[in-house]
């Protein structure tokens, strides 16, 4: 299974645990498995369209994916806050 | 003494003190966070607090101490799988019953809590008006900002979206129909008047002890109803400007406002650089300024929508407003003398008083 990395608040709604065993053919799959897991994520990754919120990243084994990006067994994906989120 | 509950753009700021001097940091909760709105309920003394983070999107929390943990409530979300989604909650306010709380946001949307801000439902009735016309956004977006109860009535409810106009509904939200008469809309043709889908009001209150007298700060222009929300009039002459976002009434007298205007909505500073609340005790026939304890010279700022608010009424109202650049001035005799309660905040967005 694709193991889904998360971080900060999404890390302690999604039980405490920074790495996840997830299943699923793309990331939106991912990461709907993720919130099924741990329901508290809902909303905080993907919104109500399905879509990836636009200031989170997703890293595909290093490299930018969007929600229809096909994953395998072996890849780790890391959610990650946009450097674009931030406000001064 | 008086509890102060700051919306910013870093974070909700709670601050205490007494009216007349400078107001004491009690705690400081969502730092770094936006924070669009926060309210005390008064009937359970539960706090609750809109924050929109730009990585998670908008979220509302709720908590008994502001210190302590806030917990995220439930069911603030559009229908899945649907086009849009939920941009920002604007504000938060009381129902008339002992438990209803209304929750108004971008895109133009009502939620409804039964459970003291616990768990939220999508007013479905409204959304269905919102999605099968063409509503268009103000410069804040599609945002659902005022929400105003009639007093010891909990069906009859008026809405105000920037810049859908207002909406009325006298069955709790079953049904929405439009309350525009009257409104003029400078800022699009003459022949385009008719179209109410380009109304951009900018805040309504209703007065407390007549409810069916509502007055509005429109965009350009500052209006009394005497029926409802069916008609309006424009009470703006007198004012150096007609063009400003907030708006409070003294709960005690159906015939007070005061408005905070703003240069023009393309200077959105206050005139001539002098900062003055204007009130009026007769309905809006005649004006008086405001201003003394405020800055009167060299002071171009901005205040917010939802960023002036009340405590008490009568001879004890008292009324705060915050800055964009991070100043709260408060008054304790009905604006006659004004004081600085906080300054070196963030950027202002909502305050709520309670005292």
């Amino acid at each position: 299974m694709a193991v889904v990395r998360v971080s900060g608040p999404l890390k302690r709604l999604a039980g405490g645990r920074s790495d996840h065993q997830v299943e699923g053919a793309t990331v939106a799959e991912l990461l709907r498995e993720l919130e099924r897991a741990h329901p508290a994520v809902g909303g905080w990754i993907l919104d109500e369209r399905g879509l990836i919120r636009r200031h989170i990243n997703v890293f595909v084994n290093g490299e930018r994916g969007r929600e229809a990006t096909a994953v395998g067994p072996d890849d780790r994906i890391d959610i990650l806050p946009a450097i674009s989120g931030g406000a001064v | 003494m008086t509890e102060l509950l700051l919306g910013t753009k870093k974070g909700l700021f709670v601050l205490e003190g007494e009216p007349g001097g400078e107001f004491e940091l009690k705690a400081r909760a969502f730092a770094g966070e936006p924070v669009e709105y926060a309210m005390r309920d008064p009937r359970s003394g539960r706090l609750l607090a809109s924050v929109t983070s730009p990585f998670y999107g908008p979220k509302l929390w709720y908590a008994d101490d502001p210190s302590g943990e806030w917990t995220q409530a439930d069911g603030v979300a559009l229908p899945e799988e649907g086009e849009e989604a939920l941009e920002r909650i604007w504000v938060l306010a009381a129902g008339e019953d002992e438990r209803t709380l209304y929750a108004g946001g971008d895109p133009g949307v009502l939620f409804e809590s039964a459970d003291g801000g616990a768990t939220w439902e999508l007013n479905r009735a409204l959304w269905e008006h919102r999605i099968r016309e063409s509503w268009e956004p103000g410069g804040g977006g599609l945002c659902l900002h005022s929400i105003v109860p009639w007093p010891g009535d909990p069906d009859r409810l008026a809405l105000a979206v920037s810049a859908a106009g207002v909406w009325l509904t006298e069955d709790r939200g079953a049904s929405w129909r439009q309350g525009n008469a009257g409104l003029v809309p400078r800022y699009v043709p003459e022949d385009a008047e008719a179209d109410q889908s380009s109304l951009c009001v900018h805040r309504l209150h209703r007065a407390r002890r007549q409810p069916e007298r509502l007055f509005m700060q429109f965009h350009g222009g500052v209006y009394r109803s005497d029926d409802a929300g069916q008609t309006w009039t424009d009470i703006g002459a007198g004012l150096p400007s007609d063009f400003g976002f907030p708006l409070v009434l003294d709960p005690a007298d159906p015939d007070s406002a005061y408005v905070i205007p703003l240069s023009a909505d393309q200077d959105r500073v206050t005139p001539d650089g002098r900062m003055r609340v204007y009130e009026t005790r007769d309905a809006g026939e005649t004006w008086v300024e405001r201003g003394d304890g405020l800055p009167q010279r060299d002071a171009y700022l901005t205040v917010l929508r939802l960023a002036f608010d009340t405590a008490g009424e009568g001879s004890d109202l008292q009324l705060y407003f915050g800055t964009t650049t991070g100043e709260v001035f408060g008054s304790n005799d009905a604006g006659e003398g004004w004081f600085g309660a906080a300054s070196l905040l963030p950027p202002v967005y909502s305050v709520s008083a309670a005292g």
